[in-house]
């Protein structure tokens, strides 16, 4: 069943062992995002230098599919300058909302394109979609740093 | 009394569920399924005697009203009132508590003043009454249960006092499915001169509910979860109450008078329901209850009662099931809500819908209950008579498919 396909893979590997998980102490940028209705709060912290992402991170607790999508997030944005990570956020909304990426922008999103089928699970939709809209809440902040 | 729960002489009544035999549906606190005389009285209403009840005076319009009037006195008789007039309808349980809120206790409340409600409140007994208490500068209360989820004699002596003007609770928790002791709370509420509502949502569909026995001054309840339409509901009061408290909504055929600067009311309920009712609605909240009452209250429950324990008791075999609730199975009502170790309630909730078996995940609209419980959220599974031993079945083996995915074989 396409519902029981989502939880495997990268999924259940970003979920289970998440590698950018962690407070982010010296984080020049931080934003929390959160789910009300489900309850899912992450926070994604980032070093941004020079116009490039040097480290990100979040943390916080959600359903599988939030946490995995945050980690494959912010592994994915690691050392891509700003306007890279703004595309892939963008590309990645895209294809959650069902839109056709090109060979080319899904090969980008790497483990992300694994998120695909939440497209045809309305339910779950923002879960996947929570940390890459707290990231645009950040990058459209633009280069102001944190508090 | 021993019940048969393999057989299913229900289901059959039940289109939603005749339509979909491989569907668990695990769902009903939320709103449960109708049976087919409701959705027929419903048709019946407009196909025989469509018209604007209480308005004509031709004999289509003196049909419809008599419909709504006899199913007015069923509904009273169904839930021990005597006189059917002490019934308003409203459209559900959280406009019933809306208008005892907007309307009853701006009259009593004081800078001061308590209400008194229970921290296991759904949203629509709770934040009324946190805006009645912030318009009024009274304080809000709250009971709180033990770790069995019971209101203790000692909880209620402490938090109902001489400040208190007002308790509102549920009978029955749609987290924790225990019964609340209102007749207690009743009795001394009552000895400090404080008025009592009760919201019977989760209460009514799973037990004989008698308003007179247990003394309170007012009671809520939603026509869609006792398995009839949504958008109907009731509020039932004493006269003493109902007279007394203004209308909420004013317009037409609730008034007895008008003139150009002022308005006079009519007598109650009618001063309660303004505008066109919901007339088909109230029909097939009557259908309901006859179906309730042919089948028998106690035969449902006692059906509930064994679906629920077994359901209970196998849930609580495996040992990495969280129940959120009393240890007792007979306490539960309908309502077991639990946790699996580890996992998002929202993620079990999708693969169990992978599985076709509907269960509700989150926080229930009880976020103060599951924040007291130190529980972010949880799932829950609700039980009624519809339901058999293969519905739970396909429960535990949806739960056992969920722990497998996250854990391996």
């Amino acid at each position: 069943m396409g519902l029981e396909s989502i939880y495997q893979g990268a999924l259940m590997e970003h979920n289970a062992y998440p590698t950018c998980k962690y407070p982010l102490e010296e984080a020049t940028h931080s934003h929390e995002g959160v789910n009300p209705s489900c309850g899912d709060d992450i926070t994604v912290s980032m070093i941004i230098e020079d116009g490039v992402i040097q480290e990100a991170a979040f943390d916080g607790h959600g359903c599988a599919i939030s946490q995995a999508s945050a980690d494959i997030m912010a592994e994915l944005i690691t050392d891509k300058t700003v306007e890279e990570a703004r595309d892939l956020s963008a590309n990645f909304l895209a294809m959650i909302r069902g839109e056709k990426l090109t060979d080319e922008q899904m090969e980008a999103l790497g483990d992300a394109t694994e998120l695909e089928s939440i497209s045809r699970m309305p339910a779950r939709v923002k879960c996947a979609q929570l940390a890459w809209r707290t990231l645009d809440e950040i990058l459209s902040e633009g280069e102001q740093p944190a508090e | 009394m021993t019940v048969d729960i393999t057989a299913n002489p229900y289901k059959a009544d039940f289109p939603l569920l005749a339509n979909n035999p491989d569907l668990a549906f695990l769902d009903s606190a939320a709103t449960a399924q109708r049976p087919a005389c409701v959705l027929d009285a419903q048709k019946e209403f407009y196909e025989t005697m469509n018209s604007n009840p209480l308005r004509g005076l031709y004999s289509l319009s003196i049909q419809a009203t008599k419909a709504i009037e006899d199913a007015r006195a069923s509904i009273a008789a169904f839930i021990g009132a005597t006189d059917p007039d002490q019934i308003a309808f409203t459209r559900n349980t959280s406009e019933s508590l809306n208008l005892l809120a907007l309307s009853y206790a701006p009259t009593v409340l004081q800078p001061g003043d308590e209400v008194v409600i229970s921290i296991m409140e759904h949203h629509s007994n709770l934040i009324p009454w946190q805006q009645a208490c912030r318009n009024a500068g009274a304080t809000l209360v709250y009971l709180r249960p033990d770790d069995q989820g019971v209101i203790t004699d000692e909880e209620i002596q402490a938090k109902i006092g001489p400040k208190t003007k007002i308790v509102s609770i549920a009978q029955v928790s749609n987290v924790l499915g225990v019964e609340n002791p209102v007749k207690k709370i009743c009795d001394v509420a009552h000895s400090f001169g404080a008025v009592v509502f009760v919201d019977g949502a989760q209460s009514v569909p799973h037990m004989t509910v008698n308003v007179a026995d247990l003394g309170c001054d007012a009671f809520a309840f939603s026509g869609h979860k006792v398995f009839g339409p949504m958008g109907i509901g009731v509020l039932w009061g004493t006269r003493q109450l109902l007279e007394a408290m203004p209308p909420l909504y004013t317009g037409g055929e609730m008034i007895e008078y008008v003139s150009e600067t002022e308005a006079t009311w009519a007598p109650i309920p009618t001063k309660f329901e303004a505008g066109t009712q919901d007339a088909a609605g109230i029909a097939g909240l009557a259908a309901a209850i006859a179906y309730v009452n042919d089948k028998g209250m106690d035969a449902l429950a006692a059906r509930e009662a064994a679906l629920v324990q077994e359901a209970f008791t196998r849930l609580t075999q495996l040992p990495y099931i969280q129940i959120i609730g009393p240890d007792d199975p007979a306490a539960h009502h309908g309502v077991i809500s639990f946790n699996i170790e580890g996992i998002h309630p929202h993620d079990v909730a999708s693969i169990m819908d992978s599985a076709n078996v509907a269960i509700r995940a989150g926080h229930h609209c009880a976020q103060p209950l599951l924040a007291w419980l130190g529980v972010e959220s949880c799932c829950r599974a609700s039980l009624a008579f519809y339901n058999d031993r293969k519905d739970i079945d396909r429960l535990i083996e949806a739960v056992e498919l969920v722990w497998r995915i996250f854990h391996g074989a």
